[in-house]
């Protein structure tokens, strides 16, 4: 059964719709991630499961019952805040054992599962401290302890690790998705880091305006976006856009760039990935989306299997990176940026034959920005 | 130590040996009426009549104060301002609770319970601020008739209470805007109701703002004199009235040291409530929001 179910929800304030029609569902121990830029509707979505806000029309089902018009108390779930929200005037331990106190949980037991939870964060030392005195990351770990001390049936992360610096939030992620896997709880997390929904997620859904723009795993989310939208929002960096036009090549497909003052470069579309509707708009502007990756030096091994197609262009920055080599070059009209091993040995200025691997190419529609092929 | 890095010309030294001239003496100037009031309190009356107004007391003596206390003739009756300074206490100390309490409540609730209007509501509170006494006090005196407490201390207590409540629901409501809505979401979702965050969340955290409202509302309503005058009967009068009934009492030699020990007497309360507590008066008003 579905642990979570979000059906066809709406959201207004006034004439400004920010849910349109938002439906997902998800099992239970599913990791889903609300991801989409700031405005897009994530955090309402999120408040609207948690129940702070009320829904304008649809209903929310968890584990099976209607609880779009229960209090927040009444739903058996647990948040975490971006402000982490700890209860300045109690300490670590007295935070944790609230939600339990106001449950009417007897106090043995309420001991029993701070106990718990300070050991499995690794807290216990901070017990009897006040949020004042803790470290940022700290905060972070009591926060999630007390979502964790009630054990609900799912736990709500509003971009937890947005005010933590960089190292501790790779550190907390990888913590985050251990607990995950050792308690196999139900988790819907907002974040508007696409490396976080990468990393973290079972289920991603990117958002926009109010809608669900693409529901699915991160591997299908970042390998076959939808459209421009997806496609430019998840990697970094980001994916490259290219104007092309899609002409006809004996019977099959290629990619004409326009490149001013040099000599033209023309990219074969490969046989298999060839799409019904790509007919119609043969002659038309195309844009071309390549992720960094998907550039090789001319001397390594594709991944995929099809021969890459060979193109050279002149270097114009160099950002290693150390683990491997950002190139910025001019492609057409455009400025692409590509990914090449530590080990190669380039100048800004310099030209550089690169393979393009056509294989995972994508082809979105340069007017709806919706993806071809 | 100097925690400011200052020029230290001959001419700037000038410049700020001059400021704290001035500064000096505008305190000195300020200090003053106070001074002379406790040294008038304290010389016997021929001292008075003869000596100047700024000269020390030559034989201090303590004799006007107890006269002030209990035996001075406030209007027909002479037994001092003691009594009327304990009804003072009897007014003020419940109106200030009760309307410190109201205005938490009114705070809490326009800030962490939003409601359709709960901004034209603040704004009509606010408007409370502005309301000058002289304009209600007939429409009071028919309430407090209505109500059966007109002439009473309740009554009395019950008009500070509404005109406190504007600016204590002002204090609280500027406060609890600071305190993040989170924090109020995080105990809904841990199961707590209105009055369960109110009293575990947030007034743990609202001591500071608290000091400042009672503060403001024991001054106001120990100051207060126009609505003592006009809604109180002889034996429920606050210190402030009496004082005035002390002073406009003359028979024969008018008796400035006992004049003055009333006032001392009648405003020694604030005094001391504004020097124990000023520093968090201060702190209070100016603190942005709670860390943590």
């Amino acid at each position: 059964m579905a642990a979570l179910e979000i059906h066809n929800v709406r959201k207004e304030f006034g004439s400004e719709r920010v849910l349109k029609d938002v439906s997902i569902s998800i099992d239970s121990g599913e990791f889903l991630i609300l991801v989409g830029p700031s405005g897009c509707g994530k955090s309402t979505l999120m408040n609207a499961i948690a129940g702070l806000e009320p829904v304008t029309s649809g209903n929310i089902y968890i584990d099976g019952e209607d609880v779009t018009w229960r209090t927040p108390a009444d739903r058996d779930i647990a948040m975490v805040f971006q402000s982490y929200a700890l209860y300045p005037s109690m300490t670590v331990r007295q935070n944790i054992s609230f939600g339990l106190e106001m449950r009417k949980v007897p106090k043995a037991e309420r001991e029993a599962a701070v106990e718990r939870v300070a050991d499995l964060l690794q807290i216990t030392h901070l017990l009897e401290r006040k949020p004042a005195q803790l470290s940022g990351g700290q905060r972070q770990r009591v926060a999630m302890g007390r979502a964790l001390a009630r054990e609900p049936k799912v736990y709500l992360f509003d971009e937890p690790l947005s005010n933590l610096d960089a190292k501790l939030r790779v550190d907390m992620r990888t913590e985050i998705k251990k607990l995950h896997q050792r308690l196999g709880t139900t988790i819907v997390y907002v974040t508007h880091d696409q490396v976080e929904a990468m990393t973290l997620a079972d289920c991603i859904a990117v958002m926009r305006d109010g809608h669900i723009l693409q529901l699915g795993s991160p591997d299908e989310v970042y390998n076959n976006p939808v459209d421009m939208f997806v496609a430019g929002f998840m990697g970094s960096p980001s994916m490259n856009f290219i104007r092309a036009s899609l002409e006809n090549n004996n019977g099959g497909y290629q990619l004409r760039i326009a490149t001013p003052g040099e000599d033209e470069l023309v990219l074969p579309w490969p046989e298999e990935r060839i799409a019904a509707d790509m007919a119609e708009r043969l002659n038309q502007p195309v844009i071309l989306g390549l992720r960094p990756e998907h550039f090789s030096e001319e001397d390594e091994r594709l991944t995929s299997q099809a021969e890459g197609t060979l193109l050279s262009a002149s270097v114009a920055v160099v950002e290693p990176t150390g683990a491997d080599i950002l190139l910025r070059l001019p492609l057409g009209e455009q400025e692409v940026t590509a990914r090449v091993g530590p080990k190669c040995a380039v100048a800004a200025g310099e030209r550089l034959a690169l393979r393009v691997d056509m294989g995972r190419a994508i082809l979105f529609d340069a007017e709806t920005e919706q993806r071809i092929a | 130590m100097a925690n400011v890095i200052r020029r230290q010309t001959p001419a700037a030294r000038l410049g700020r040996g001059l400021l704290y001239g001035v500064l000096i003496l505008a305190a000195l100037f300020y200090i003053l009426p106070l001074v002379v009031m406790l040294m008038t309190s304290v010389k016997p009356l021929s001292e008075i009549s003869a000596g100047s107004l700024l000269s020390f007391p030559q034989n201090p003596t303590f004799a006007p104060w107890t006269k002030a206390w209990g035996e001075a003739c406030t209007g027909m009756r002479c037994d001092g301002v003691g009594g009327y300074f304990w009804n003072s206490f009897a007014i003020v100390i419940p109106a200030v609770l009760i309307s410190t309490t109201i205005g938490a409540l009114n705070g809490y609730a326009l800030t962490k319970w939003r409601f359709k209007g709960s901004e034209l509501v603040f704004a009509l509170m606010l408007f409370g601020c502005f309301i000058p006494f002289q304009v209600v006090l007939l429409p009071m005196a028919q309430t407090l008739g209505w109500l059966g407490i007109s002439s009473s201390r309740a009554g009395l207590i019950l008009v500070h209470v509404v005109f406190g409540i504007a600016f204590t629901t002002l204090f609280f409501r500027n406060f609890y805007v600071g305190i993040p809505n989170e924090l109020v979401s995080a105990a809904k979702l841990d199961g707590a109701g209105f009055f369960r965050i109110f009293w575990r969340i947030l007034l743990p955290v609202s001591a500071p703002i608290i000091v400042v409202s009672v503060i403001w509302q024991f001054t106001q309503i120990w100051n207060d004199f126009l609505f003592g005058v006009a809604f109180s009967a002889h034996n429920t009068q606050p210190v402030t009235v009496a004082l005035n009934n002390l002073v406009n009492t003359s028979t024969g030699v008018r008796e400035y040291n006992v004049d003055m020990a009333a006032a001392m007497i009648a405003a020694l309360p604030t005094l001391v409530v504004y020097v124990l507590a000023g520093k968090y008066f201060v702190r209070g008003l100016t603190a942005g929001s709670v860390k943590g």
